[in-house]
């Protein structure tokens, strides 16, 4: 399943161009939700460099489905830079000309479900990946949560469904950032703790790794013991890369004024051309 | 009516093999259970967990399934609305939601199990489709209407078992966005959907009585609305009753009002709905709806009343 093409090295260079990206649209609009983003984006760029096989340039066998909606501008300059979308989407980025909002929506090249409102992922997921087992179709189904879609009962109704249809298929990656809009959740909700247990105990195989790490993402998927659905808990960073915006909540929408944006590429090591 | 429902799906399903199914901890009443047992990987049975129903459907429906979400209609529809809104509607996907037993017809269950609003909801989110048929026999040509459908979501709302059939040779043929004429009259217009027609009928028996004919249709697509149709009924007849198994909010009342207003409408409508409010009541259907305003008695005389 994984590409032997993968560089980690290259992987490290994109996930900086994306960050750079991300952060020069952030100067053009309010609404991009940086910090959610720059937690997932190791992962969005492993999952089409290294885990999705291809049919053809830029048609995939595998899916990714991106449930945490309002992380999606990691996956927006992933699928730019593949190509997939023309770079005048971003261009127009959340404007009346443009095509792209904050939340992804259905019927976008590269773009599976409409997804925003948490806890929808799952479902989606479960039920394509499972129509691709009734059909005999080898594929797999690569889906992001982020730890605040653990909070949704829609979302254990429907891993509990996946154990039940035994969907080896499916492969769940949650971007475990620790921080939701209200604050650190391991604060304000205790009790979601522990979590891998609790992914165990609903019939997954879990693992938890360093998320911005691309080998142990690599191997968490090449090294599955079972063939039950895996979950991947992605210990990650909301705003990784950024010294100010490294799990500060009230960066999980603003975006970096003029300022904060010459520090951010600074920090990052990159230029603002 | 649920009977027809699983005939349908299974004679469909068992060609058509983009046909599935996904139950909330229902029994699978008479053919469901062959589906069930025949083509055990379309036949999904989430538990009670209606969120999870809809979401799955939604997910096959991506890859090309025709998905039936089957429940009592106040957990098809309610408990899981905003995965409706979202996945089936805003997506616009072709998922029929069956609603079962609904309106009264759960007349012992209470007011948890009982849906009196829910074409008003339905009718509210863009893209839904709404088709309440009245009898076994317009059930099958709703089924298999959704069997063939592509276009988006449907939701299906159904009675439960044992209804008459009432739908005869001299009626309309049954077509989608379609009023149909179920039984022919000059006098008065009843307006209705679902299977409360019976009390159509039985009015009718009785306006015989004074030599007043009753013309009968049914409204079973009630999104979209077959306006134009409604439009004619206006010009042909001066009174026009509406009977509805439903809140007088947002239903087939509204609807027809709504449109006599637009089309300054100079005849008399009379609706009789279920009250904007909740039902205390345990017994029969008609002790519920009897409570409601829908007495066959009441709607006779009123009804007399008017043409006079």
């Amino acid at each position: 399943m994984i590409s032997k093409k993968f560089s980690v090295n290259k992987s490290k260079k994109r996930c900086l161009k994306y960050r750079k990206r991300i952060l020069d649209i952030s100067q053009t609009v309010n609404a991009i939700h940086a910090a959610g983003a720059f937690s997932a984006l190791e992962m969005v760029d492993v999952i089409y460099h290294g885990l999705m096989r291809k049919k053809s340039k830029n048609k995939f066998i595998d899916t990714f489905l991106m449930s945490k909606g309002h992380g999606c501008i990691s996956q927006y300059v992933v699928l730019e830079s593949l190509g997939i979308f023309p770079k005048k989407y971003l261009d127009t980025y959340c404007t009346k000309e443009g095509k792209l909002g904050s939340h992804p929506d259905y019927g976008l090249p590269g773009i599976e479900a409409s997804t925003g409102s948490l806890g929808h992922g799952m479902g989606l997921a479960v039920g394509m990946a499972h129509a691709d087992v009734v059909e005999k179709k080898d594929t797999k189904l690569f889906l992001m949560i982020s730890d605040g879609e653990l909070q949704e009962g829609s979302t254990w109704e429907n891993m509990m469904m996946a154990a039940n249809l035994e969907l080896t298929n499916l492969i769940c990656f949650v971007d475990h950032n620790g921080s939701q809009s209200f604050g650190i959740t391991k604060e304000t909700h205790p009790k979601f703790y522990p979590l891998k247990e609790k992914i165990v105990s609903f019939g997954w195989e879990c693992i938890e790794i360093n998320g911005h790490s691309a080998n142990e993402l690599l191997e968490a998927v090449q090294n599955r013991k079972t063939k039950k659905p895996l979950m991947i808990i992605a210990n990650t960073i909301k705003g990784k890369g950024v010294s100010f915006m490294e799990n500060k909540p009230i960066w999980h929408y603003r975006s970096p004024n003029p300022d904060e944006y010459l520090i951010a590429l600074r920090e990052l090591g990159v230029s603002k051309k | 009516m649920r009977n027809k429902l699983a005939d349908i799906i299974y004679k469909t399903g068992s060609k058509n093999k983009k046909i599935c199914v996904l139950v909330a901890d229902i029994s699978p009443a008479g053919s469901m259970s062959k589906f069930r047992e025949k083509y055990p990987n379309r036949f999904i049975n989430t538990g009670v967990a209606e969120q999870s129903m809809i979401g799955i459907a939604a997910g096959m429906a991506l890859r090309g399934f025709k998905p039936f979400c089957y429940t009592i209609a106040t957990f098809a529809l309610y408990r899981p609305f905003e995965i409706i809104r979202v996945d089936l509607c805003y997506q616009n996907l072709p998922v029929t939601i069956v609603g079962m037993g609904t309106g009264t017809v759960y007349s012992t269950l209470g007011g948890t199990h009982l849906t009196q609003e829910d074409i008003s909801i339905a009718r509210s989110i863009p893209n839904m489709n709404i088709i309440a048929p009245c009898d076994p026999n317009e059930m099958e040509d709703a089924v298999k209407y959704c069997c063939n459908n592509s276009k988006g979501p449907i939701y299906l709302r159904i009675g439960k078992a044992g209804e008459k059939t009432f739908v005869n040779k001299s009626s309309d043929r049954w077509q989608f966005g379609k009023i149909r004429k179920i039984a022919s009259g000059k006098d008065v217009c009843i307006l209705t959907f679902g299977p409360i027609i019976k009390k159509a009928f039985e009015i009718k028996d009785n306006f015989k009585k004074k030599k007043i004919t009753t013309e009968i249709n049914s409204c079973h697509t009630l999104k979209p609305f077959d306006l134009k149709g409604l439009k004619k009924k206006f010009k042909k007849f001066k009174s026009i009753i509406v009977i509805e198994d439903h809140s007088e909010i947002g239903g087939l009342n509204n609807i027809v009002k709504t449109a006599a207003y637009e089309e300054s409408y100079l005849g008399k409508i009379l609706n009789f709905s279920l009250k904007d409010k909740f039902i205390h009541c345990y017994g029969t259907q008609d002790d519920l709806l009897n409570k409601h305003g829908l007495d066959t008695n009441k709607i006779y005389k009123k009804t007399l009343s008017i043409l006079k």
